[in-house]
């Protein structure tokens, strides 16, 4: 059986709720229109489908459109060795859909992540913490609006309190530009920045104030 | 269907029966076992008095964590009653970083990943790029063969390190010693190969940053035939040994759905009996053209973990020596010189490779949008990368499925109920790596 007849058979069953399913190099991606059905689905695509594997669960910062992120499921079977991707959007309001790790275990640590790393929680999972950054730390650094270089935070000693030794230098990429050519330090004007409060703008600031020069030629100014 | 496939027999076709047991009934029976087991209580020893549950931090740097996982375990006298795993004392956000910079920029951050098999690593992000690209149909044979070839040496690499320091942590320091002394000569081919020991970057999108050197074939060989002596020495230290026998097997047996349900993948899947690996299944590059055996297990036990180990080195022995007979000549990149940098020489003499080596360099391969999801076998699992693009030459999302984070996710689960000296045999026998896990 290939992955678009079951796309077809969980389509039939739940209608309207799933888009059409899209295929881009060969792997077949439907949309949940409301993500309060998430569990549901799933539930139905493992116990009547044979998706007995969650490979992953990732999410996506649409930051700027609403609804701002995207949950990414990837499902798998080890009966008919068909993936199939489904994904469905959570408002930024929100930031809340049912947890699936009633239906799969592994989805806990999964789900841990997303929380820890872009701050969107799970109804029903039980131990919701972060798991990569430290209990109590106040960001989500994967959210587009965190900068590259990290912000201080207010455990001192610890990460992201200090400059990193080439910051603002001449080589170092500026992180968050739309394009390579933004992020080349070189040409970056930066009033022109679109990512105000990158924080190795201010760096590169202190820097030159601090020594009165900053490291290589400096930002072009804005004429 | 590639399922025909499948070895029907293999060396590890002696089924034990075992009982799989949920962690509360395994609690309950070792308590049992030592109160009605006064062997097993010191000579003179007053009886037991009820006391506290003692919590003990293990890690983030001890040993038998092999790097930076904390397990903060809750014990009875020596028996766990619960484990809470602690991870990312070695996140570095390169799932971030990735956003930030063009797609072969990236290469050298995987070597990061699983810094044991940087090789396989590299192969495995190239790979997801290509299908983004839409290109990994078209690699050319020789750029095929040698990936191939890379991903078989990283996964020997791996197994070898694995093994040295699984026996090491159950008290086999030999054994470790033996081992780097074969892996020592994979770090040789990989110098030879990319230049660089550990940290490779060998793979570029759309081929590979050079050719074979010359005699790299016959070094490679002659390595082969040497690892093979040295996998047999390796399983008559460990194989029959009383110790290490009765400190792995039925240690941590993993039933079938536990397994699945929790995500695990490679060795520790296959090693509690479920016939799945990426490179039968849904083959990639050649491995359809090579002749290979999937072992698997039946108790999914420590010492099943073990067996399969080794025996996957020989298998990949074995796709070496077919790579190396069947290694055709010709090109190692792609023709496209919109995703391969052209050749130097031409940069300098002609207009149009001098505009695509600038394009190339400055704003990275113009990729489609879309998103794709490629998984690779790695030496420890299913390492996936899942890549959003929105079109032009950095992704807007990557994200890393990590083998190591997913398998180590089963430990609450698979600790309570054993001995406090078993943690060691069960994180050897689950063969983790940080770098991958915290990413």
């Amino acid at each position: 059986m290939a992955a678009i007849d079951l796309a077809r058979q969980l389509k039939e069953k739940f209608g309207e709720l799933l888009s059409e399913p899209q295929e881009f190099r060969s792997e077949i991606t439907m949309r949940v229109g409301d993500p309060e059905r998430i569990e549901e689905v799933c539930l139905f695509a493992k116990q009547s489908l044979g998706f007995d594997y969650l490979t992953d669960i990732t999410s996506i910062d649409n930051y700027g459109d609403d609804p701002r992120f995207t949950l990414v499921y990837h499902l798998y079977g080890y009966g008919h060795l068909c993936p199939l991707r489904l994904k469905t959007d959570v408002s930024e309001a929100k930031s809340e859909l049912p947890s699936v790790t009633k239906v799969w275990r592994t989805a806990d640590w999964h789900e841990r992540e997303i929380y820890d790393m872009m701050g969107i929680r799970f109804a029903g999972h039980g131990d919701l913490r972060r798991i990569l950054m430290w209990d109590g730390y106040p960001y989500f650094p994967l959210r587009k609006e965190f900068p590259l270089a990290g912000r201080p935070s207010d455990l001192p000693e610890v990460a992201f309190t200090s400059a990193a030794p080439m910051a603002g230098g001449p080589f170092v990429t500026i992180a968050g530009g739309k394009d390579t050519i933004s992020r080349e330090p070189r040409v970056r004007i930066p009033d022109a920045d679109s990512l105000g409060m990158n924080a190795r703008v201010q760096r590169r600031q202190d820097i030159k104030q601090s020594h009165g020069r900053a490291h290589g030629p400096g930002p072009v100014e804005p004429k | 269907m590639a399922l025909d496939r499948w070895s029907q027999s293999n060396s590890m076709a002696e089924v034990r029966e075992f009982e799989f047991k949920e962690p509360a009934t395994r609690l309950a029976d070792a308590r049992r076992m030592l109160e009605h087991a006064p062997e097993l209580q010191p000579s003179g020893a007053q009886p037991d008095i009820p006391a506290d549950k003692m919590v003990l931090n293990m890690g983030p740097s001890h040993p038998a964590t092999h790097g930076v996982l904390r397990i903060v375990l809750e014990l009875d006298g020596e028996i766990i009653t619960k484990a809470m795993p602690d991870v990312g004392y070695l996140h570095r956000g390169d799932e971030k970083i990735a956003e930030n910079m063009t797609y072969t920029q990236f290469i050298p951050y995987t070597d990061r990943l699983d810094y044991l098999a940087p090789l396989a690593n590299n192969v495995a992000y190239v790979l997801a790029v290509e299908k983004l690209l839409g290109i990994d149909r078209q690699l050319p044979p020789r750029c095929q063969f040698i990936r191939v070839m890379c991903a078989e040496l990283a996964r020997i690499s791996s197994h070898l390190l694995g093994l040295g320091s699984f026996a090491m942590d159950v008290g086999a320091m030999t054994v470790f010693l033996h081992t780097f002394t074969e892996r020592e000569k994979v770090y040789n081919l990989c110098e030879s190969l990319t230049g660089a020991r550990f940290t490779t970057s060998y793979t570029r999108i759309g081929g590979l940053s050079r050719d074979l050197p010359p005699g790299w074939v016959e070094q490679c060989r002659k390595f082969c035939d040497e690892v093979m002596v040295n996998i047999d020495e390796t399983e008559t230290l460990l194989s029959r040994n009383r110790i290490f026998v009765d400190r792995t097997q039925g240690v941590a047996a993993i039933s079938k759905e536990d397994a699945m349900d929790y995500g695990l993948t490679g060795p520790n899947l296959r090693g509690s009996g479920v016939q799945h690996d990426l490179r039968k299944t849904h083959p990639y590059l050649i491995y359809d053209q090579l002749d290979f055996d999937v072992p698997v297990g039946s108790t999914g036990d420590c010492y099943d973990r073990y067996l399969l180990r080794v025996e996957e080195m020989r298998q990949s022995v074995r796709i070496l020596h077919q790579c190396l007979d069947k290694l055709p000549s010709g090109p190692v990149n792609v023709a496209d010189t919109k995703i391969v940098l052209p050749p130097k020489e031409r940069v300098l003499t002609r207009m149009e490779e001098l505009i695509h080596h600038f394009i190339n360099v400055t704003q990275g391969i113009n990729a489609p949008p879309g998103e794709v999801y490629f998984a690779h076998e790695n030496p420890k699992g299913e390492l996936g990368f899942y890549i959003n693009s929105k079109g032009g030459g950095t992704p807007y999302r990557l994200k890393i499925r990590s083998p190591s984070f997913v398998n180590l996710s089963i430990l609450p689960h698979v600790l309570p109920g054993h001995m406090m000296s078993d943690v060691v045999a069960i994180l050897g026998s689950l063969d983790f790596v940080m770098g991958e896990c915290d990413r």
